[in-house]
């Protein structure tokens, strides 16, 4: 690891302040990864550290929810009881709440699962080692959002039709009036093009900006760590410290917010268009 | 330091973080699929019916001890039902059984009427010969102790009365004895 350039980690370098060394700062730099396998310069296949992790969480979330759910009981044990409270959540507090229990009850797995993925996804932001949010990556977050616009557009057609399907995406409403065609356009291109890459950046750059937050107050602990930087670089890791809680609390807001927006996606194709 | 520099400037160029790589967009839709696959084909609908079992056996609870209340019921009014049916049928046959016993007894009171009556005619048919034969007997005892009484009567003689008499009372003295002897040989 140490040899890999593109791994700029605070404790691996020698540069601290008055050692006639730059600030080795975080930046997008700080999102590639040389490959465990293959090769990334050309279209060759490779394998990456935010691969494995995303592998590695994934069979993370299948292991928690195997133990809790493979042989649930009526009555719950510990472990049952959390996994139980997590779907709870999900199933009552989004998708029932969103697009209600007779219509939503078949989204239910796409939406718990999505949310443990993205919350496990950002997890690996903080937990130690792997110290790397898998969702400040764009193809993830990006493949995710891919999903739920698929369904969405699909959903839309078979509820609305080809003309239901047009007034749905577009807004339409006559009551407008002139504005009406300015209004749709807006509508089409907002809807159909706009949202689901917000939808997909929205959490990339969540956690692309924790992570970036969290590298620099690392780093700078290290950095700082000489002469009178001593006392900043004290200041600088508390700081590390407080974003980390603070990034533990964004990444389950980011993974709600997902799920959430996703639910109102589908509710919106279900609903009959007025 | 320096290397690391220029490499990051050569992929600074062409990386840009808004551009997915595609073998990252596969990896990632993989491990989606894998965890979409395991909680929506086995894990969640494992979840929802112990749920659902759970909800039974709170919910259901109420309903099916309301359900065996209702049950308790019609099965309490059944055995009120055959009771009243035992009861009714015990007193039938009680009835009948008085019936029978009274026939019973009223065939029997006859029977024992018509074998006291055999049994006085039996009696009577009985006391009947043994008079005739006692009557027979005694007609042949009179006769014999007539016959010695005049014997004797004329024996001795006939001038005084009180002899006279004490010969009566002697030979009936004698009939009495004869009559005892008879009854303690009988």
């Amino acid at each position: 690891m140490s040899a890999d350039p593109t791994q700029v980690l605070a404790f691996e370098t020698d540069c601290h302040i008055f050692d006639g060394c730059g600030f080795p700062a975080p930046g997008l730099h700080s999102f590639l990864f040389e490959p465990l396998w293959g090769n990334a310069d050309g279209n060759g296949l490779y394998f990456n550290k935010p691969m494995l992790l995303a592998l590695l969480g994934s069979l993370i979330i299948v292991g928690f929810f195997w133990a809790a759910f493979n042989k649930p009981k009526v009555v719950p044990g510990k472990l049952q009881m959390v996994a139980e409270a997590g779907y709870d959540f999900i199933r009552r507090g989004v998708v029932y709440e969103t697009i209600g229990k007779k219509e939503g009850e078949k989204y239910v797995p796409l939406v718990v699962t999505l949310f443990f993925f993205v919350w496990m996804m950002n997890l690996w932001s903080i937990i130690p080692v792997a110290q790397f949010p898998v969702t400040s990556i764009i193809a993830y977050p990006m493949v995710l959002a891919l999903i739920v616009y698929v369904l969405w557009v699909s959903l839309t057609f078979k509820r609305q039709g080809f003309v239901g399907f047009f007034k749905n995406v577009t807004g339409y409403d006559k009551s407008l009036g002139a504005v009406l065609p300015l209004s749709m356009t807006i509508e089409f291109f907002s809807n159909l093009l706009v949202r689901p890459f917000t939808h997909a950046v929205r959490l990339f750059a969540n956690m692309f900006a924790g992570h970036t937050l969290l590298l620099l107050f690392t780093i700078a602990s290290w950095y700082l760590l000489n002469g009178i930087g001593i006392a900043y670089a004290g200041v600088s890791f508390v700081m590390t410290i407080l974003m980390t809680a603070f990034e533990l609390f964004i990444q389950a807001v980011q993974a709600y917010v997902f799920v959430l927006l996703t639910c109102t996606y589908i509710q919106g194709a279900l609903a009959e268009h007025h | 330091m320096t290397s690391a520099l220029v490499f990051l400037a050569a992929e600074g160029e062409k990386e840009n973080p808004l551009i997915p790589p595609w073998p990252e967009l596969v990896i990632g839709l993989i491990a989606f699929v894998i965890v979409f696959g395991f909680l929506a084909k086995k894990l969640l609908p494992n979840i929802n019916k112990v749920l659902e079992e759970r909800r039974e056996a709170i919910e259901g609870g109420i309903e099916k001890a309301e359900a065996a209340q209702t049950e308790a019921q019609s099965v309490l009014e059944q055995y009120k039902a055959q009771l009243a049916e035992a009861r009714h049928e015990a007193a039938r046959l009680r009835q009948e059984a008085q019936e029978q016993g009274a026939t019973l007894i009223a065939e029997m009171r006859a029977e024992g009427q018509r074998q006291r009556e055999e049994i006085i005619a039996a009696g009577h048919a009985q006391i009947q010969a043994d008079r005739k034969a006692a009557a027979s007997a005694l007609r042949q005892d009179v006769g014999q102790l007539a016959t010695q009484l005049a014997g004797k009567l004329v024996g001795e003689s006939l001038e005084d009365h009180a002899r006279q008499s004490r010969v009566i009372d002697r030979f009936l003295d004698e009939l009495d004895d004869k009559a005892t002897k008879a009854e303690a040989t009988r």
